[in-house]
């Protein structure tokens, strides 16, 4: 039984794909904290879907696509911001348009050059066959994007909380903005290798939101969440070992998972602690 | 009550000031939100910015804030250009309710730490003199028993005084606030005040937007009208004025004047004059353009009485 359970780890891709994943996973968590309190979740869906046309040039220029992911993210996070700006439209409007035409364009450049390009890849992670190479710059986009946050995340949460506090006390809150954003691209990017496009939006909501209904502070949002991010992404690499399943779903499946039980079960803003407390108004779950 | 004085640094500081130059701030379309504004406020004390909703007055924090650049002219705080005075954290800002996120997972203590950040180093660890100010911040706002809180679980004047105790910590000179009363309980709004004053006895000027005439004689020494540009600033008793009062706020407040008539059967000529955004009236008596003011806050219940029976 044991040896059962060990057998991942004797292949070294499993190895590689479940720390991967969990580093991933960590990181992601942790912009997420960010993202649903700024209520800024469709951004992330935006931003994921983007990429896919800069991956598939990259592809075809035979450049590295964590690159052209990146650029076409950041080209989208600005076409948004100025559409916003030059129309009367709302900024759900501005997003959808926007995301769709990226994903619809990278869709039309990969159909018509198939070859260039596995679009499975990007659009559904494949974490398993991940490159060497690739590692490396996964690698080094989290670690990096982790360093940053670990550095900075008081400041990002004190413009994210309160700007006009934020600037009184000097800090920068349209440069902590950006900040904000390169790293979302970046990590975004990273995580197009373990659950794809389509399901990163998960990685950059769930734990945050699970993190969100078991506490009251922020600090400790964020290693919860961190935890839930990389628990969740270790554990789906690891399952879908053995269900030979996608990996990418297993992760998603994972976190809804865990944050159903914190919906359910947190002792504080759970549904059963405020059936319990339904008596005192006062004291009640958030809205 | 505890005082938060050298502890916080306000001792060392510069004397505080607001210098508003020929100031006009314009929204990116090009209409000016404010135009040719100028006024200069020295010294500690408390002065109201007044005007009515639209009027420009938020604009004109903003700038102040250094969100807006001025399109011409200059603003100086404490001598200083508005970013190095908010690099030097001169500057303390008490948001409106309505602009803060109460669902945010913070609680009161770390709220008041924010204003420590300022004095921190480059990874916000808070040292000792940090804990020690935000401990005495909420003693003086009475928030210690809830500073386990998240922000979400306070009623509307808890929640006031949780950022006031924020612009505390932060130890500014120069201290905006952008309606501080809106939502606020008599006894909150009353403690609000006392604590400005006891502020402004240590040196700091504050600067409150409101639009909640009635109180404003009662606690403030200086007045700014305002509407789209300056229309009177200076002394209370000099500038608020009927006169005045009624260019900030023509044709937008209750207004309602009773001759010596109504009032009494005898040859008394005095009027009695009540403005009101049927919140807190203003009520002024005497001969036209020598009135007092005789009914503020505390005398704003009787006061209304009348006055709306009057209009109807």
């Amino acid at each position: 039984m044991i040896d059962l359970l060990l057998e991942p780890f004797a292949y070294n891709y499993m190895t590689k794909a479940i720390w991967v994943s969990a580093l991933v996973g960590a990181v992601c968590a942790f912009l997420s904290c960010y993202l649903i309190l700024k209520g800024w979740s469709l951004m992330g869906d935006a931003l994921s879907h983007s990429v896919v046309p800069g991956v598939a040039i990259a592809y075809l220029a035979g450049l590295p696509y964590a690159l052209g992911a990146f650029t076409s993210g950041i080209i989208a996070a600005l076409g948004i911001t100025a559409v916003k700006r030059l129309t009367m439209l709302r900024e759900d409007a501005v997003i959808g348009l926007v995301f769709t035409s990226f994903f619809a364009a990278g869709l039309l450049i990969v159909s018509i050059n198939p070859t260039a390009v596995n679009v499975n890849t990007i659009i559904f992670g494949n974490i398993l066959a991940i490159a060497d190479e690739d590692v490396l710059q996964v690698v080094i986009i989290a670690a990096v994007s982790l360093a940053i946050l670990g550095l900075r995340w008081k400041d990002i949460m004190l413009a994210f909380f309160d700007e006009s506090h934020a600037r009184s006390v000097g800090l920068n809150p349209d440069g902590l903005r950006v900040l904000f954003f390169v790293l979302l691209s970046a990590c975004i990017v990273a995580a197009l290798q373990t659950v794809g496009a389509v399901l990163v939006i998960a990685m950059v909501v769930t734990p945050g939101a699970t993190a969100y209904l078991l506490t009251d502070r922020f600090g400790r949002m964020i290693w919860i969440a961190m935890a839930v991010g990389a628990g969740t992404s270790a554990l789906g690499a690891y399952v879908s070992y053995f269900v030979d399943g996608a990996t990418g779903g297993l992760i998603v499946v994972l976190q809804t998972a865990v944050f159903l039980l914190a919906f359910v079960f947190a002792p504080k803003h759970g549904r059963l602690a405020a059936w319990r407390a339904s008596s005192h108004v006062a004291m009640g779950p958030k809205p | 009550m505890a005082f938060i004085g050298t502890a916080a640094g306000i001792a060392v500081r510069p004397p505080a000031s607001i210098e508003v130059s020929d100031v006009t701030v314009r929204y990116a379309n090009g209409i000016a939100a404010v135009q040719d504004a100028t006024f200069h406020l020295g010294k500690s004390s408390i002065c109201a910015l007044v005007g009515v909703n639209g009027s420009g007055k938020s604009t004109l924090f903003k700038t102040l804030m250094g969100f807006l650049k001025p399109a011409n002219g200059s603003v100086t705080i404490s001598g200083l250009p508005v970013k190095q005075a908010l690099k030097a954290g001169l500057v303390a800002y008490v948001p409106q309710s309505e602009d803060v996120d109460w669902n945010f997972p913070v609680l009161v203590q770390d709220v008041v730490m924010m204003g420590r950040y300022g004095h921190m180093n480059f990874l916000r660890n808070p040292s000792k003199a940090d804990r020690a100010a935000v401990d005495l911040a909420l003693d003086r706002v009475s928030m210690t028993e809830f500073r386990k809180r998240q922000i979400g679980e306070l009623s509307g004047g808890q929640r006031k005084r949780v950022f006031l105790a924020r612009a505390l910590a932060q130890g500014a000179s120069v201290i905006l606030l952008d309606e501080p009363f809106t939502g606020v309980d008599v006894q909150t709004e009353a403690a609000i005040i006392e604590l400005m004053r006891g502020l402004r006895d240590q040196g700091c000027l504050m600067f409150v937007s409101t639009h909640n005439l009635g109180s404003v004689p009662e606690f403030c020494d200086q007045v700014v009208l305002f509407n789209r540009t300056v229309l009177a600033y200076g002394p209370m008793s000099e500038t608020f004025t009927e006169a005045n009062l009624a260019r900030a706020f023509g044709g937008v407040l209750r207004h309602v004047r009773l001759g010596g008539t109504d009032l009494h059967d005898d040859s008394d000529t005095r009027t009695m004059t009540v403005l009101t955004d049927d919140e807190r009236p203003l009520v002024l008596y005497g001969e036209r353009a020598k009135e007092k003011i005789i009914a503020s806050e505390a005398a704003s219940t009787p006061a209304t009485t009348p006055a709306k029976a009057a209009s109807e």
